[in-house]
């Protein structure tokens, strides 16, 4: 793992190393009940044109990991550590001015409530249009013209005119869509979307899913799609990263995942989620308990109390030593490669079958 | 937004009528008779019945009131001669034709309300901005702190001081004076410019503390952070994104607040001794001058009622939300 | 749950209940609220059309799930048949009781035995309540006063949804928001329900949370006999927990019937396309894709309620839509070749099977167009 720092003055060269690299990050902020470790250690990297899901129930810490990577936490609140390179260039301690030329114009992200993430005040047109015209220095004729191809491709009809609605005039489906041409106007090679799907109904999910995958063919860019709903990245995302109390418990390609989970809150949260295709008389396999608290989490693998193969690993390591995540395809946990093996062929995967 | 104007000034009159009435009965309530006063000292109780006939205080109350609101529509004939509408008839007092008067009295009270909500608008939600834009630091604790101890400073108590000390001991400002703004506009400026600060001190540091919470709440809101995600610079942010957000509480209380400016000014023009309608007011009550009570009582309302439809109408322009549905 | 047994078996149950009994009946139920605008006097211009003209049974013991996107009436529907809305027109009927227009008073009764969980367990607790008044409450108002006391058998019920009965004396706020949906649980439990109306009373909790809500339902029935009605979006977890399925869309019920039969064989191309757009993660076997399911996308997002398409509600995003859709409404009846009691509302129904079809169905303007100008995964992949 580098620690380097870039060198003050050239830019970096673009092209060593991953398009996105997070190392060891740590997000903290001080509440007034004390500091909340919403991040802990965590590291992961992204290539051009992929797609990373990352996965976790609410307080995992995903959606703090994506906004540090924007920049958009409030630095009286929040410590930041770590690296956070994107295309070389280092985020974490960056001026606020740089990070502004990279926002909405490098990275861009997309919000989980269209509603109240699109300001009610500006009609969508000029909303879209702003970044463009901030980036690229494009005139306000332009801007629009912009707004309006963008409008076309994410399938809004009659762009033309609906270029000078305002937000509220749109629906739930259409206002997403118009959150993600606003994200898309620059070509963002970042492009970072968290829950886009969580407010909106089944059929315009999927076609919001589908749009963000088409887009991404068209594009090129990298996605972070963050979401609590496994099934949303099984057939959106490349790489798989698992969050729990803001850490990293399980990394691998969508496919090893799904076809070999590591991580016994992997296996949980596969257990507890109904399919339309398994038996009905199974019932479901909850996580017992709750998710910790990120003031005070467990010592040692912060999911041991809720984790029913505690005694396998025996002893009190479970409580006493933090498991690490390798790198590459890996799970932070104490069971053995081979016990991990034998009890998902012959305890989990006959039930989740 | 003719059918919104229509609406309003329909329900405006409603209002006006429950209020009219409502004054005008209250003050026959009251144990005393106006016809005392213009009886002067050697009053017999013949002489009180034909003040009493010709004030038309013989009649039924109800008869009065209807005399007295037809009037206004359609003009009244009295004794000394027709009086035009609208006619809120002659003052018990001294004669005077009661609408002449108010329109005599109005322009100070205009000027006076008018000044201090500009001035009061400005500051406290400028101070309040700059506030929320340096929350935490020190410049925010300064504002914040001291608009707490001003919004407790009322006019009579800052009035007199502010007078002693500006005026008479350090003689910075002349005397508080109403000069009309057609004579002489920078006369009207000074002689105001006392009574403006006096009235404004206490919204100022009311609005001060709202206009940072409102922003400081706008701040957190989902689609300032787009804003910010979006490469928004933070002064972007900040004066395209949350101002207008914030403008909405701030719209909503000054609406509500108009009616308490009135009695601000009122007390105001009473401290510095200005010719306008609240000094008018008080005199009328105590001289229990029935059509100079009613005459600035509807003048006022219907003043307040009007500027409230503006503040409405300042909300479609500030949401889009408003306008459209 | 380590409730001792004899909590779970509440007091001696009338028998008139007996399982497979029709306990609550809906006919042409509706629900309009009026769109009041106008000046003076404001006159209805319009109305939501929330609920239109619907039918449903439901039996004592089984779950009767209701599934559909916002705006489809699933929730006003709940609401209708708990009485907490007035139908506008149709009738309910409870265990040969028409409740439909029924005043407070005569529906006290009835109210004890149809209760309801809500959604959001953070906003339908009262905070300034202890756990033990909340859940006692509803036997306070209806005066019941059960053996060994009412704060006995509150923490009976507290131990029964599977929390502390220490917990009597805290607050709300001390709870999670798993802990506190359970509390909404034995609230409804309570007064002995014949049927509970459970609105997304899960849709709000984290993932492992859900599964731990729906398992404590789904041993309440089974014990205690009571009979659901399951109102979700989520189609999964409305199978899991059903026997019998309606899937609603703008106001009506375009389709019901046995669970397998209303997911592996839909003939109404609604219900297909909902099935085919469902996001799910399930192990894969070495060899196999994630997504190899056949994919339906439908365009735009549900029409507003207010002004629905004519004929087939369901005609403006449907593939199949001709003219005779837009014409006349499709009735809800059982067509050739479903089971018995499947009903579906469509002029051209799908094949009863789901395998037939390899094609994919895209209806989306931006997504035909993208995928016509890029060269698709599949594509992209041969070349490679």
């Amino acid at each position: 793992m580098s620690t380097l720092t870039q060198p003050a003055g050239p830019p970096a060269p673009a092209a060593s190393g991953p398009f996105l690299s997070v190392r060891d990050l740590y997000v903290r902020f001080a509440t007034e009940d004390g500091v909340v470790k919403a991040v802990d250690d965590l590291s992961f990297d992204l290539e051009r044109g992929r797609t990373l899901g990352i996965v976790g129930e609410s307080g995992s810490g995903k959606s703090v990991t994506n906004l540090a990577v924007l920049g958009l936490h409030s630095p009286n609140y929040t410590t930041i550590t770590g690296e956070i390179l994107l295309d070389g260039d280092e985020l974490t301690g960056a001026r606020e001015k740089d990070l502004e030329k990279l926002r909405g114009n490098k990275m861009a992200m997309i919000f989980q409530d269209p509603l109240t993430s699109l300001s009610p005040y500006y009609t969508v047109g000029r909303q879209i249009a702003e970044p463009f015209v901030k980036h690229t220095g494009a005139s306000k004729r332009e801007g629009r013209r912009r707004a309006i191809e963008m409008l076309e491709k994410v399938g809004i009809p009659q762009p033309t005119l609906r270029v000078d609605d305002y937000p509220h005039q749109f629906s739930g489906g259409m206002r997403q869509r118009a959150m993600i041409a606003m994200a898309l106007v620059c070509n963002p090679s970042l492009l970072i979307a968290d829950e886009p799907t969580t407010a909106l109904d089944v059929t315009v999910q999927a076609q919001i899913l589908d749009l963000l995958k088409d887009l991404q063919q068209e594009f090129g860019s990298a996605i972070i799609l963050i979401t609590h709903d496994l099934g949303v990245v099984a057939n959106t995302a490349d790489e798989l990263l698992v969050m729990y109390a803001g850490r990293a418990v399980e990394r691998g390609t969508v496919k090893e995942i799904l076809t070999e989970p590591h991580h016994p809150y992997t296996w949980g949260l596969l257990g507890s989620m109904p399919r339309l295709t398994a038996s009905v008389e199974e019932p479901l396999t909850p996580i017992p308990g709750t998710p910790p608290s990120l003031l005070a989490p467990p010592s040692g693998c912060p999911f041991h109390p809720r984790c029913g193969f505690v005694s396998e690993v025996g002893g009190t390591r479970c409580q006493d030593e933090r498991p690490t995540l390798a790198p590459g395809r890996a799970a932070a946990c104490h069971l053995s490669p081979e016990q991990k093996h034998t009890l998902f062929t012959e305890q989990i995967k006959p039930r989740l079958g | 937004m003719l059918r919104f104007l229509f609406r309003r000034s329909l329900g405006a009159i409603v209002i006006l009528l429950i209020i009219s009435a409502f004054t005008f009965f209250l003050f026959f309530a009251a144990p005393r008779d106006p016809a005392l006063l213009a009886c002067g000292k050697n009053c017999t109780p013949d002489a009180i019945a034909v003040i009493h006939k010709n004030l038309g205080l013989d009649k039924p109350v109800p008869v009065q009131y209807w005399l007295f609101m037809s009037g206004i529509v359609t003009g009244r004939d009295f004794a000394v001669g027709h009086c035009p509408a609208p006619c809120f008839g002659y003052s018990f007092a001294n004669n005077d034709p009661v609408w002449d008067t108010i329109l005599d009295r109005f322009p100070t009270t205009v000027s006076l309300t008018i000044g201090a909500a500009a001035v009061f608008l400005t500051a406290g939600v400028g101070t309040g901005m700059i506030a929320a834009w340096k929350q935490g630091r020190l410049i925010d604790k300064i504002f914040s702190s001291s608009s707490l101890v001003l919004s407790s400073m009322q006019i009579y108590f800052v009035g007199p001081i502010v007078l002693a000390l500006l005026v008479y001991n350090l003689g910075w400002f002349g005397q508080p004076k109403y000069v009309p703004i057609t004579d002489d506009p920078v006369g009207w400026f000074l002689g105001l410019i006392i009574p403006w600060f006096v009235l404004s001190l206490i919204f100022t540091a009311q609005y001060t503390r709202m206009a940072r919470s409102s922003m400081i709440e706008q701040l957190q809101e989902d689609h300032v952070r787009t804003a910010r995600a979006k490469g928004m610079t933070s002064r972007t942010v900040f004066f395209r994104y949350a101002w207008r957000g914030s403008l909405i509480p701030i719209v909503t209380i000054f609406g509500i607040d108009l009616g308490s400016l009135f009695g601000g000014a009122m007390i105001t023009e009473y401290t510095f001794a200005l010719p306008g309608l609240g000094t008018l007011a008080v005199k009328s009550v105590q001289n229990t001058d029935l059509p100079m009570v009613m005459g600035v009582m509807l003048f006022a309302a219907t003043f307040i009622i009007l500027l409230n439809i503006v503040v409405d109408a300042c909300y479609a322009f500030i949401d889009p939300r408003v306008r459209l549905s | 749950m380590s409730a001792p047994e004899d909590a779970l078996v509440p007091a001696p149950r009338p028998a008139a209940a007996g399982p497979g009994e029709v306990l609550l009946t809906a006919r042409g139920l509706t629900k309009h609220f009026p769109i009041m605008a106008g000046f003076p006097f404001k006159r209805r211009v319009g109305a939501v059309q929330a609920v239109d003209g619907i039918d449903l049974t439901v039996h004592s013991g089984e779950t009767f799930g209701l599934v559909g996107e916002s705006g489809c009436g699933k929730s006003t529907t709940g609401r209708l048949l708990t009485r907490l809305l007035e139908p506008t027109a149709g009738s309910i009927t409870y265990r040969d009781r028409d409740i439909t227009h029924a005043g407070r008073k005569e529906l006290a009764p009835v109210r004890s035995e149809i209760q309801m969980i809500f959604q959001d367990p953070y906003s339908s607790l009262n905070p300034r309540q202890t756990v033990g008044t909340i859940i006692g409450g509803p036997m306070e108002i209806n005066g019941i006063d059960p053996e060994g006391g009412r704060e006995h058998r509150v923490r009976e019920l507290l131990e029964i949804v599977g929390l502390n009965p220490e917990h009597y004396n805290r607050f709300p706020h001390e709870f999670s928001g798993g802990q506190r949906q359970r509390i909404g649980v034995a609230r409804a439990l309570a007064l002995e329900p014949k049927l509970i109306v459970a609105d997304e009373p899960v849709s709000a909790l984290d993932v492992s949370i859900q599964a731990q809500v729906v398992n404590l339902l789904q041993e309440l029935q089974r014990e205690l006999n009571i009979a659901f009605l399951f109102i979700a979006h989520d189609l999964a977890i409305v199978r899991h927990f059903s026997q019998r399925v309606a899937v609603m869309y703008l106001g009506k019920i375009v389709e019901v019937g046995d669970r397998d039969s209303i997911y592996q064989r839909p003939r109404h191309p609604y219900t297909h396309a909902l099935l085919s757009a469902v996001p799910e993660a399930r192990l894969l076997d070495a060899q196999e894709e994630a997504d190899d399911r056949e994919r339906i996308r439908l365009a735009g997002d549900v029409p507003s309620p207010i002004n629905p398409p004519s004929g087939c509600r369901f005609r403006t995003r449907c593939w199949k839509a001709r003219d005779k859709c837009a014409a006349e409404e499709p009735p809800l009846v059982q067509i050739t070749g479903s089971v018995g009691g499947h009903l579906t509302a469509c002029h051209f129904p799908e094949e009863p099977t789901t395998a037939a079809r390899d094609e994919d169905i895209v209806l989306d303007p931006a997504l035909a167009a993208i995928e016509d100008a890029v060269p698709g995964p599949a594509a992209a992949d041969e070349g490679s």
